[in-house]
This record gives structure tokens, C-alpha cells and sequence, in this order.
């Protein structure tokens, strides 16, 4: 039976801030247990919550980005639950007006467009952390918990979505583009795996109109993972539901390791958050010049930038997802462009053997020893046949290591592509007169043996074969 | 009568008290007399009426972004029934 | 004169010409503590060593020739729900029975700066929740004019301190009447400021929007100074209100001649024991004589003001007191427990007295799912009508005046299985709170020997007009009788 899957995503965002929403502890990630704690963010009695300026503007900037309405006036709200890493066992969060609602992302997939609906976008702040101890250093068999409350009270923004999302595809993509948008703005780092990104999934699967129930699943800690999990349970779902059975709402845990989405088992709680309005805290109402300030603020975001990329220069959108990803590489891309190279061939340069590289050595773009300038010199010199494909893929990487520009190493070690036709007939004629097999193979149609002996040409030639003017002397010879 | 029983039970549970049968009913029936008299503000008519949830007319208060002393992790686990290694130490989660 | 009878103003100005020092000021108060606290128990901690040390630290910077303020080394009283950083603060529970705060109030740190010296820790009503002061973890507080009787609550240890020479003033909060009702059933005057003109960082939440801090006094002139001390922004208090304020102490004008008194119909008619509406009629009738113009008006909104009270207060309160869970701080209960909810659940019971878990559980019933429009979010409504209520009322008197409490001080005991039946004893109080205005309560003259108070409120900040009623009635009233049984 066919089944439509409708997901729905929950993203809390960490705020990169100096301070924690609401006290003035240090807000950056680590340090030793309880170190960066003061009276309001363990919760003490008679302390009391002010409200981070920087903060409130990073939500109202994220909602900006997210094509959001900024509300006229937006309150805090309690969400009460106790649980030890909470330490006042209430939650300061919005509830019925958060400071951002009714916004959209357009997530580019291959051949189509999905926008998705942003239901809202709030400001909360995050718990401390329990370290449970025990044999298996696990939840479950745990003995006792440590908490460590440094976490505690650092700002988070909550962004809900619409259940628009039909894939587990679709679901990566959008994460992905909201932590490309997030970072472009500047308002996160947005790691999943240090878990100021936290992705959580509601899924559902239907026969029909009517939506199935939904599952939420949790502990996503990589964009891989989030699709992984969300595959996993929409098949899990469609075989609960062929062999008759019914979907529980409840809330799943995904096992990384194990491949598995496994119920939460958690004590007969009764859950009643009993929102109410925070008194400690007055109402928000940014005035409509703070507003536009906050607007003006924003860097052409990553949407924009992909969509200029893919008019004016015509990029597939693979590769144009792959260039938008980090601002930083976008921007690099596009003052590699001045060189006036091929956009395309600089993508696939960049996009492809620079991020690589960069990759491998687990430096930033921003770090590259590789300028955008090398960039469109190595393309410059393979377009002007100086170099073979080949040979620009080991300059890369001896510019990469060595910093110098690509020009420079062609000239100190003379490595100039062989264009000379006299000189890679010498070379054609002696491939062909000790590889007779090959030949015959050829002129039997066999496309296979063309290109092992252009390997052949390659290899005695050093890589510096001029590879279109080979393929010509050999088809030319043979014919 | 307001409140029954397993309203109480309810309540209790949700706010972490246990209560003894006697209690319970104890409890019942206290809260049961202060909620009946609490209902009556359910015979005034608040039509469009906004509801005050603060009594200053202030808006948009924020502290800047800076840093403060944060305590000592001696002063933050001093008050703590269980502390160990400077970590707040509970009974088992789950 | 006993250094325990003088007024404060004339300590200070004995400290400041040298003629008695802070130290042996306070040697004063503390022997009148070990002397008569322990029939009263007004005070939970007595802070003996640090008292003694502030005062030296006083007389040294004076004898140094340093300039310290006006009432330096004058000793004062805090209620135990404020956090005092080194000094064990209770708030009257069990919860917090070895509690040492991290940090001081905002207001404590204010009368530190101005060079009070703190005795101690004032009994009151577990959490400031109760009429009584019989709710303490630490045992009943008892009036000082009659020691079977209440001294009111929830600052009763406050208010009893003062009546009973423990202490030239105090510091006390009002949610619902916590400083008034006290403060006229120990003949005291008793202070809630306008919501946000005082600090709320440092003091312990009962209910965030209607708490504030107050000044517990012998007369009114004692009541401006002290409040000039608390008073003032502090940015660690979202809800406190920014800008300039007058000094109220310079600003006191007894001569209030030619201003509108509302007398509220709603507060004087039913359920006000006879006695205390004759001394409240008579005090009308005194300003009406010296040339104030005394109206009757009708506030109709105050019938509700105790139900939207009780739903409200509680709700926040439910809320507030959840961080009382045994692991950061406070009492843990003991024994084995097999797992972090059985903690929480043994901890909080056995930590908590009866009338708090009976506002908790008030509270989450009125928030939770499928009552919070029926009873939170309509208690929220009714206060917006008392604050039109008022507003209206501004229009036309430039105060309003009631008794403080429609009786005088009960019997310990009487009421404390009828927990609606003390709820009454705020129903004078209530929609100050609520709207968050000022008001004073004074001693108006006794009924059956216990002390009436009468209260006044005022706009929203106009702390001066309200000071200087209060101060003009005083002096007609020259209300000057103490507590039979310790004099
Ligand atoms: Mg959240
Ligand atoms: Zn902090």
C-alpha cells in the first residue's frame, strides 16, 4: 500500500551570545562542571531573570530570515515540569505569542521546490545537563545523576515548522539550509554535535487525506542521522500498518549505533505544563525601527544567494547547494570569480577538489592556504590548455601544502601540458605498435580500450598529455 | 463540593507532594471551600475585558549582553544536600 | 530612656555626636532579644556575632572620621524572606531550615550600605503564606499586646519585633497584606510600596507579581526614612521602575488640608468587627474635622477581590516553589530512594507545613489544563476591573481609605483549621496588591486593648501624598499607647 509521509520538525538553536538569556554567566560551551553558575541560573531563591538584549535581537533576525511576522507585542511564559536539570523546574519559554510567527523556507531538491511553513519561531532558555551514572553509563540501569548546570539559562530559539515536509530527504535538506541561514546571520555555530543545533522530528504516514498519528523521535545528532532516523521510522510505520497494527503516539529515541528508533520509557508522568505569564518579565514590543534595523543587519541569505548563483551563472543545484552551504565558501566562490574563469569549472573546483582537500585536513574554508586567486589562475591555466585536468588536480594540492600560487609551480617545475602534436604522435604510435590487443579491441567498437590506451599516453607522458589532442591522434591513427 | 478526590491526588501529583488518605481528604475539603468562594468571580461579567497579568506598564526590558562574577563552584554546590566533585549528585532519573 | 524605647531618630543623631556608640546600641537590642524573644518569637536567627561585628565596623569608620550616613549604626529587623549572604535565611520552612545564601537582596545590601545593622531574621508564615505567623516551621510569633493572641502575618515576627522593642523598625513584604494587617494588629505602621518602586532581587517569590518589600515602623517619619533606603531602581529586577524619585523623608507634609478621601464602602461594610469600624469612623471623622473633604465611594470589583486573589497568588506561588526539590540547596529527606521522583516526592512533603502545599495545590488546580480559563485566566480579568476600579476612584479622591484588617488580633489557633476563614483577614488589603499601588496602615486606637489599624492608599507612586496623609492623621490621632505586658 502507498503511503504519504508528513513530517514536521522542532529545531532548537543555541544563541551565540556572551551571556545566558538571563544572567550574566558566560554562554560558550564547556568548562568545569558548575563554573559558570550564579544565583538566577541554579535557580536560587529571590534571584531573579533579566532578559538578554542580544538575544531577543538574534530571535527577531532568525525570524527576519525565516520570512516571519514579528509580533507587535510578545510575552514570556512558564512551562512547569520538574526534572532535575531544570533548575527552577519551570522552563521561561513562549507559549501563545512568541516573538516571530507565520514565516517560510524554500528548500531547493533535485528537479523541485519545497516551501515549508515556519508555525513560529520563540525564545527559551536551555536546561543544565544530568550525567547519569551507573554500570552502563546509560539513562536506563543508571544508579545516580550528576548535574551541571553550566548549560542552564543559555538562550535558545525554538523554531517550529509546518508538517510540510514529505521525505526524510526533504527533512535533511531543510535542516540543512536553516543551519547554512543561521550561520549566515551569525547567530549560532550551529553544531549538531555539540548540540547547539537539536533537530527534533514529528512523523507521520497516511493512506489517505486524513493524517496518521505522529511519532516524534529525538537524539538526531547529524543531518545523516536525522534522515537516517526518519527513514527508518517511515518504514517502520508502513509495516506496523500492513500487518494491521496501529501507530502509539509517543516519543522515540534514535539509537545511532544500532540503526533503531526505540520507544522512551519514561515514568507514568502526567504532563501539564500549566503555562502561565512569566511575571518576573514584561512584555516585548519592538518598535517598528528596531525592527527594520535588525533587517537591514541581515547578509544576502542563503535562499537569495543560491537563486542569484543559479541565474547568473547558470550552476546546477547540486552544486549550488554545495557552494551556498557556508557563507564563507559562497563568498570565496564568488571573489574567485573575478578572475574570470569559467563559473562553472570554478564550482566544481571549488565545491569539489578545494573542499576535499580542506576537508581531509580539517582546515576552514576561511583558512584555506588556497586564495580564491589560485582558484581562478588553476582554471585560467586549464582552459588555456596548460595544464592537463590531471595535472591541475596534483597542483592543487601542491599549491594547497605549499602555498604557492599555481602559476608559480608550473613555471619552477616546468609543468606544461605537451600540446605538441609531433611529440604525442611519437608517443600514440609507440602505445599502439606494444599494446596490438588493445587495438584490436578498438577497432571492434570496444570504447574501453580507447581509454586505456589514452591512460597509457598518460603514463608515459607523466600526466602532461594534452588528453583532447590524444584522443585525436589515437582515433585518427586507428581509423 | 469543588473538588473530588482524584483531583486532589491529581494536583498533588503533578506539584510532587504525597499525601496520606487523611490528607487527601482533609485537603479536599479545605480547597473545596476556598474554590467555592473563588467561583464567584465567575458571576462577573469581564466581557472584552483584558486580563493583568503585570501591574507595571513597563515594556522592552533588557540587560546588555555583558558577562558578570559568575560563583565559585564552592559557592554553588555549598548549599547542596549531595554534592560530589562539585557536581550536584541526584538519585537515579530513570 | 532605654536605648530600646528611643526613636530612631534620635539613636542615629546619638551615634552621629558620639554620645552612644553603634556597638552599644545594638548590645541593647540584643539583650532586649535574650530577654523577651523567647515568649514572643519574633525573630528566628538572632545574628549576634554579625551584628556586633557590623556595629564595630560602624563606630571605627566614625571614629576614623569618615562621613557614614544618617543612620548609620541604627539597628534594624529583617524579615527571614529576604536573602541575607552568610546569614541563614528560612523563610520560615523547613525547606530552607539550613539555607545560607550566596548573595544579599538588593534591599539588604541597600540598608548595609546605609549602615544598619542587622540583629536578625523575623519570623513570619512559612513562604509569607498566612495571616497568622502561626505557619512557621520556627513556631508561632506571639502579639506583644496579648501573647495568646496572633501578631497577624505573614511578617508577624516583624511587626511583633518592632511592637515589642527587639528592634527600632523592621523589614517586612506584603503580597496580600503581609506588612499592613500585621502592622495594625501589633499598633505599628506598616508600608506596601507601589509595585516596582522596591527591589523584588534578593527577596523569595510568593507570588512575583503582587510581592514587594516594605518598611515595619514605630511612626510614619521612621517609615519615609526607611523607604528612602530601599527605594530605587536595581537592574537585577526587570519589574522595577526606572527614573527619579522624590526623598520622602524631606518631602513628609502633615498639612493635608483641602484633599479628597474616599472611604471604601466595599471595605467598611461587612464582615468589619464592630470595634475596629468605631476607631476607623472616629479617624474619618478626625480628618473630616481638620479640613479633608471624606467621601463614601463604591468599588464594586472589591467583592472579588479575594477570590481573584486566592487564584492568582497561588498559581505564581505554585510555580515559585517548585525549585524547593532537593537538589541544588535546602532540605533533602533522608533514607534510602529509589529513584529522583521519590526524592522529589518525600523531600517536598516533608519539607513543606500544611498551608503551603495547600496554596500549591491551589494553585496548580487553577493552572492546570481545563481549569486555567475558568479560574487563573478570570482571576486575571477581575483584577484588570480592580484597577479600572481604582483608576476611576483617582479620578475623583486623591486617596482611599479603609481599615487594614476587619478585626483585631485573633487567638492563636482559632483559625487555623478554616483556612477560608483566614484567607477574610486580607480582604482589606487584597486590591492594593492586586493593582499595585501604595498603602500605609497606621494605628488608629484599640479595641478591647489590641491596636486598629487604618489603612490609606494612594496612586501608583505618589508614595509623598500617601506618607504625608498618614503623617497628618498620626499626628491627630496621637495614637502613642505601647504593649501593656512588656512596658
Ligand atoms: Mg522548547
Ligand atoms: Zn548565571
Amino acid at each position: 500500500m502507498d503511503y504519504l509521509t508528513t513530517i514536521g520538525l522542532e529545531i532548537h538553536v543555541e544563541l551565540l551570545t556572551n551571556s545566558k538569556m538571563f544572567c550574566g554567566c558566560p554562554a560558550d560551551f564547556g568548562g568545569d562542571p558548575n563554573t559558570k553558575t550564579c544565583p538566577v541560573c541554579l535557580g536560587h531563591p529571590g534571584s531573579l531573570p533579566v532578559m538578554n538584549r542580544k538575544a531577543v535581537e538574534s530571535t527577531i533576525r532568525l525570524g527576519l530570515s525565516l520570512n516571519c511576522d514579528i509580533s507587535p507585542r510578545s510575552i514570556f511564559h512558564r512551562k512547569n515540569y520538574f526534572y532535575p536539570d531544570m533548575p527552577k523546574n519551570y522552563q521561561i519559554s513562549q507559549y501563545d505569542i512568541p516573538l516571530c510567527v507565520g514565516g517560510c523556507l524554500d528548500v531547493e531538491m533535485e528537479g523541485y521546490a519545497r516551501k515549508v511553513g515556519i508555525t513560529r519561531v520563540h525564545l527559551e532558555e536551555d536546561t543544565g545537563k544530568s550525567l547519569h551514572v551507573g554500570e552502563s553509563g546509560r539513562i536506563h540501569g543508571a544508579d545516580f545523576s550528576l548535574e551541571n548546570f553550566n548549560r542552564a539559562g543559555v538562550p535558545l530559539a525554538e523554531i517550529v515548522t509546518e508538517p510540510d515536509i514529505k521525505s526524510p530527504e526533504e527533512a535533511r535538506a531543510f535542516a540543512q539550509l536553516l543551519r547554512s541561514t543561521i550561520r549566515y546571520i551569525g547567530i549560532s555555530d550551529g553544531k549538531m554535535e555539540e548540540g547547539s543545533l537539536r533537530v527534533d522530528a514529528n512523523i507521520s504516514i497516511s493512506a489517505g487525506e486524513e493524517l496518521g498519528t505522529k511519532v516524534e523521535i529525538k537524539n538526531m545528532n547529524s543531518f545523516k542521522a536525522l534522515q537516517r532516523a526518519l527513514a527508518y521510522e517511515e518504514e517502520r510505520q508502513r509495516k506496523v500498518l500492513n500487518e494491521g497494527g496501529t501507530i502509539v503516539q509517543e516519543t522515540r529515541h534514535w539509537d545511532d549505533a544500532a540503526g533503531i528508533t526505540h520507544p522512551l520509557r519514561s515514568k507514568e508522568e502526567a504532563f501539564d505544563y500549566r503555562y502561565f505569564p512569566e511575571p518576573d518579565l514584561l512584555p516585548v514590543e519592538p518598535e517598528p525601527a528596531w525592527i527594520d534595523e535588525l533587517r537591514e543587519s541581515l547578509p544576502e541569505l542563503p535562499v537569495a544567494r543560491a537563486g542569484r548563483l543559479k541565474s547568473e551563472y547558470g550552476l546546477p543545484v547540486e552544486m549550488v547547494s554545495a557552494i551556498i552551504a557556508e557563507k564563507a565558501l559562497a563568498d570565496f566562490y564568488e571573489e574567485a570569480l573575478k578572475s574570470g574563469g569559467d563559473p562553472r569549472e570554478i564550482a566544481k573546483w571549488i565545491a569539489g577538489d578545494l573542499a576535499a582537500l580542506l576537508n581531509e585536513q580539517s582546515v576552514d574554508i576561511s583558512g584555506s592556504p588556497v586564495t580564491p586567486a589560485y582558484i581562478g589562475e588553476l582554471v585560467g591555466l586549464i582552459t588555456k590548455k596548460t595544464i592537463s585536468g590531471k595535472m591541475a588536480k596534483d597542483l592543487l594540492k601542491e599549491t594547497f601544502s605549499s602555498g604557492k600560487s599555481p602559476a608559480k609551480i608550473v613555471k619552477e617545475k616546468g609543468l606544461l601540458q605537451i600540446a605538441d602534436e609531433d611529440e604525442l604522435m611519437s608517443m600514440v604510435e609507440k602505445v599502439i605498435a606494444e599494446n596490438p590487443e588493445a587495438v584490436e579491441d578498438f577497432k571492434n567498437g570496444k570504447e574501453q580500450s580507447l581509454k586505456f590506451m589514452m591512460g597509457q599516453v598518460m603514463k608515459m607522458s607523466r600526466g602532461k598529455a594534452n588528453p583532447q589532442i590524444t584522443s585525436d591522434l589515437i582515433k585518427q591513427k586507428l581509423s | 463540593m469543588s473538588i473530588s478526590i482524584e483531583d486532589v491526588e491529581h494536583v498533588a501529583k503533578l506539584a510532587k507532594l504525597v499525601l496520606t488518605d487523611e490528607e487527601k481528604e482533609k485537603f479536599r475539603r479545605q480547597l473545596s471551600d476556598v474554590l467555592d468562594h473563588a467561583k464567584r468571580i465567575s458571576e462577573m461579567d469581564t466581557g472584552e475585558t483584558e486580563p493583568t497579568s503585570h501591574a507595571v506598564p513597563i515594556v522592552n526590558v533588557f540587560r546588555e549582553d555583558e558577562r558578570r562574577a559568575t560563583l565559585s563552584n564552592e559557592e554553588a554546590v555549598s548549599n547542596a544536600p549531595w554534592a560530589v566533585d562539585g557536581e550536584f549528585k541526584v538519585p537515579r532519573i530513570i | 530612656m532605654a536605648i530600646t524605647e528611643m526613636e530612631v531618630k534620635e539613636i542615629a543623631e546619638k551615634i552621629n555626636n558620639k554620645e552612644l556608640s553603634s556597638l552599644e546600641v545594638a548590645e541593647a537590642f540584643l539583650k532586649r532579644i535574650d530577654t523577651v524573644d523567647a515568649g514572643i518569637n519574633a525573630y528566628i536567627t538572632v545574628a549576634h556575632s554579625q551584628a556586633r561585628k557590623a556595629a564595630g565596623e560602624i563606630d571605627d569608620r566614625i571614629a576614623s572620621g569618615e562621613s557614614v550616613g544618617e543612620y548609620a549604626g541604627v539597628p534594624v529587623g529583617v524579615k527571614d524572606v529576604l536573602c541575607t549572604e552568610g546569614l541563614r535565611t528560612t523563610c520560615g520552612s523547613r525547606i530552607l531550615s539550613g539555607f545560607s545564601p550566596v548573595y544579599d537582596a538588593t534591599v539588604v545590601k541597600k540598608i548595609r550600605e546605609a549602615g544598619l545593622v542587622i540583629l536578625g531574621k523575623a519570623n513570619m508564615d512559612e513562604f509569607a503564606m498566612g495571616s497568622s505567623t502561626e505557619n512557621s516551621y520556627f513556631g508561632p510569633t506571639r502579639n506583644p499586646w496579648d501573647p495568646e493572641r496572633v501578631p497577624g502575618g505573614s511578617s508577624g515576627g516583624s511587626a511583633a519585633l518592632v511592637a515589642a522593642g527587639e528592634a527600632p523598625w523592621a523589614l517586612g513584604s506584603d503580597t496580600g497584606g503581609s506588612i499592613r494587617q500585621p502592622a495594625a494588629m501589633c499598633g505599628i505602621v506598616g508600608m506596601k510600596p507601589t509595585y516596582g518602586l522596591v527591589s523584588r532581587y534578593g527577596l523569595v517569590a510568593f507570588a512575583s507579581s503582587l510581592d514587594q518589600v516594605g518598611p515595619m515602623t514605630r511612626n510614619v517619619h521612621d517609615c519615609a526614612v526607611l523607604l528612602d533606603m530601599i527605594a530605587g531602581h536595581d537592574p537585577l529586577d526587570s519589574t522595577s521602575i526606572p527614573g527619579a524619585r522624590p526623598c520622602y523623608a524631606d518631602s513628609l507634609n502633615p498639612n493635608v488640608r483641602g484633599l479628597k478621601v474616599g472611604v471604601v464602602r466595599e471595605l467598611t461594610s461587612t464582615g468589619i468587627e464592630p470595634g475596629v469600624l468605631r476607631e476607623f469612623n472616629k479617624a474619618v471623622e478626625l480628618l473630616a474635622a481638620s479640613g479633608l473633604e471624606c467621601e463614601e465611594v463604591s468599588l464594586s470589583s472589591f467583592e472579588y477581590g479575594l477570590s481573584a486573589y486566592y487564584l492568582i497568588a497561588p498559581a505564581e506561588a505554585s510555580s515559585n516553589l517548585a525549585r524547593f526539590d532537593g537538589v541544588r540547596y535546602g532540605f533533602r529527606a533522608e533514607g534510602e530512594m529509589e529513584d529522583i521522583w521519590e526524592m522529589y516526592d518525600r523531600t517536598r512533603s516533608e519539607g513543606f507545613g500544611d498551608e503551603v502545599k495547600r496554596r500549591i495545590m491551589l494553585g496548580t488546580y487553577a493552572l492546570s489544563a481545563g481549569y486555567y480559563d475558568e479560574y487563573y485566566a478570570k482571576a486575571l480579568k477581575v483584577r484588570t476591573l480592580i484597577v479600572e476600579d481604582f483608576n476611576r476612584a483617582w479620578g475623583k479622591f486623591d486617596v482611599l481609605v479603609s481599615p487594614t484588617s476587619p478585626t483585631t488580633a485573633f487567638k492563636i489557633g482559632e483559625k487555623v483549621d478554616d483556612p477560608l476563614t483566614m484567607y477574610l483577614s486580607d480582604i482589606c488589603t487584597i486590591p492594593v496588591n492586586l493593582a499595585g499601588i501604595p498603602a500605609i496602615s497606621i494605628p488608629c486606637g484599640l479595641s478591647g486593648g489590641l491596636p486598629v489599624g487604618f489603612q490609606i492608599m494612594a496612586p501608583p507612586l505618589q508614595e509623598e501624598k500617601l506618607l504625608s496623609v498618614a503623617c497628618g492623621l498620626e499626628s491627630l490621632l496621637g495614637f502613642d499607647e505601647k504593649p501593656p505586658a512588656l512596658i
